[in-house]
């Protein structure tokens, strides 16, 4: 019996002879990486390990982004810990100015090839599976023994195939393709489980979308979320990593828990209503909702492709004077990007603000936290209850046009009627 | 091993780290402060119930969401015994066993405990509460070794012995 792609991993990255759902293994990564909230925790626990180096200076990268630039004096000394420690075990740092949001910045920089394994301080290191990579997210006390001995241990996943067919709608975005499936098996439906990607649809999915794809597979419970590398993934690689990598595949005899095929053309644009990533409906079933802020970033929804597509709702429109906009490019280089390109420019005479890179109020750290019995519409991947801010806000998670079309119109509506000026 | 202490019970599925441990909050790198942020988002009035040995019983796929060891670690700092659970998210599951906090997934037991319930726990796999026994998967010898043996910083330390040796 054949290996599915995940399997093959575990076996390359162990010393194990054979693989099968349910073993526990030492794997060995190629990555750790941390943050400025994850860091710092692991910090303390490798030196209650007693151990004073990292396992290879060349395979940790360390990035300033939760709490950056530092909301308060707390987060400041985070801040300066993680650079200090970094500069100090000589690996990469990313601060201020220099890098962004840890996913899209470790993607964009050609930290990621396929069959790699990544070890992450955060639970969206799943990201990491639009390159075809086994990235996952782990604890801080994992983060040290990672940092220690380039291991962790790990239960080996079984994996749930997801066929992708058919042509993408012109709204739907790569966003609309994982809340279908996170709709359609809950968000526990993928605990100790891997998604897999297939079908045909795939050659059409940018990195971008898959980005975004990859990015929510820990909202379905899963361990990762792996797009098996293709063209599209070499293209995207090019110039960005000289390693070597191999377009590796689950065999056709692998043997998986569960398929499930999803019908993208048949799919409208989604939104996961509060308080729940599950909690799934269409566009036109939640329409006329009143929206007080839009927030359009964060590591699944901040690329050039999320601007844009928010750049095509906002040209020769205005924010509805009732609604705040907060528009997060994800990375600094993203950042240039898109000034060059005008948009920012564009976003800001629209009314809306633009911010340097930075989780900020994804997570509800700072930097547009919502308020008591407020709705804000974001490209970010969880709306739990208080989230952004207060318990008491409501958050709809939709893609990069729903959320800039509700910008203009100050309620959810399908971007399809915007752009046939019904409301505007 | 085997662990006893009374329940208590934190009701509702796929409660996740966040209402567990707020965002804001975790500008905090020691587990010492971070103790009084616990289960701010969910209800804070559930911390009154804890002392030294209580059993958390929770729900299904506990835990979802953020890797933020910061919810085992306050766990930890007000001695919480033990969590039972109908199921885990991943992440706070291999979370619970780094820090030697014991974790077991039994579905009935899980749903008939109360607060106050008196639970026991072998981690071979019996649990009881109250007069009810109930029969599940014996934790991984693995996990089970992590956790008798102090948890994963204790783990690395002997790694880090062995190999100077
Ligand atoms: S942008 Fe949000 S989800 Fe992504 S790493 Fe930052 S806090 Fe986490």
């Amino acid at each position: 019996m054949g290996y599915t792609l995940t399997e093959k991993i575990m076996l390359e990255h162990s010393d194990e002879d054979h693989v099968a759902p349910g073993d526990v293994i030492l794997v060995r990564c190629d990555v750790v990486m941390a943050n400025d909230v994850s860091g710092p925790v692991a910090f303390r626990a490798m030196e209650q390990m007693g151990a004073t180096k990292v396992f290879d200076p060349s395979k940790v990268v360390m990035v300033s982004d939760h709490f950056m630039p530092a909301k308060d004096a707390r987060s400041a000394e985070l801040q300066k810990r993680l650079k200090e420690w970094s500069d100090d075990q000589g690996v990469t740092y990313y601060g201020q100015g220099r890098g962004g949001i840890e996913h899209t910045l470790l993607a964009q920089e050609g930290w990621v090839t396929p069959g790699m394994v990544l070890a992450g301080g955060d639970s969206h290191t799943c990201t990491y599976g639009a390159l075809g990579a086994f990235g996952t997210g782990l604890g801080s006390t994992d983060i040290a023994a990672s940092l220690v001995f380039g291991e962790f241990w790990q239960t080996v996943p079984g994996t749930i195939q997801i066929e992708y067919v058919g042509t993408k709608p012109r709204f739907v975005t790569g966003k609309d393709l994982i809340l279908a499936v996170i709709g359609r098996i809950g968000v526990a439906g993928g605990t100790n489980q891997v998604l897999e990607f297939a079908g045909p649809s795939l050659s059409d999915i940018s990195i971008d979308e898959r980005l975004a794809v990859s990015n929510m597979a820990v909202e379905a419970g899963s361990e990762s979320g792996l797009f098996p590398a293709d063209e599209v993934t070499a293209a995207y690689l090019e110039g960005r990593s000289d390693k070597q990598w191999t377009h590796e595949q689950s065999d056709a005899d692998a043997q998986v828990v569960d398929r499930l095929r999803v019908d993208i053309g048949a799919l409208p644009p989604l939104v996961a209503q509060p308080h729940s990533p599950g909690n799934v409906a269409s566009i036109s079933d939640t329409a006329g909702t009143k929206i007080d802020q839009v927030y359009i970033g964060n590591c699944a929804n901040g690329t050039m492709t999320d601007l844009r597509q928010t750049a095509e709702m906002l040209r020769g429109n205005k924010v509805h004077k009732d609604t705040r906009a907060i528009i997060v490019p994800a990375t600094q280089t993203i950042y240039r990007q898109a000034m060059e390109e005008g948009l920012l420019d564009l976003f800001v005479a629209a009314g809306a603000i633009v911010s340097t890179p930075t989780c900020g109020a994804c997570f509800g750290g700072h930097n547009g936290v919502m308020g008591r019995g407020e709705n804000a519409v974001t490209t970010t991947n969880r709306n739990f209850k208080g989230r952004m801010g207060s318990g008491e806000a409501g958050v709809y998670l939709a893609n990069a046009f729903v959320a800039a079309a509700a910008a203009v119109a100050g309620e959810l509506i399908d971007p399809a009627d915007m752009h046939a000026g019904a409301k505007i | 091993m085997m662990i006893e202490g009374p329940a208590l019970k934190v009701e509702g599925a796929n409660i996740d780290t966040d209402v567990l441990y707020p965002g804001s909050f975790l500008n905090i790198d020691d587990p010492a402060h971070m103790k009084p942020h616990l289960f701010e988002g969910l209800d804070p009035g559930l911390r009154d119930g804890l002392k030294p040995g209580t059993i958390l019983v929770v729900g299904a796929n506990f835990g979802c969401g953020s890797s933020r060891e910061h919810v085992p670690l306050a766990m930890k700092a007000w001695g919480i015994g033990a969590v039972l659970g109908q199921s885990f998210a991943r992440i706070f599951y291999r979370n619970c066993i780094n820090l030697a906090l014991p974790i077991v997934v039994c579905p009935d037991g899980a749903k008939a405990a109360h607060s106050g319930s008196l639970v026991t726990i072998d981690t071979d796999g019996a649990v009881t509460v109250d007069n009810g026994a109930y029969q599940v998967p014996p934790t991984p010898d693995f996990m089970q070794e992590m956790i008798s043996s102090g948890g994963l910083i204790p783990w690395a330390r002997r790694r880090l012995a062995a190999a100077e040796a």
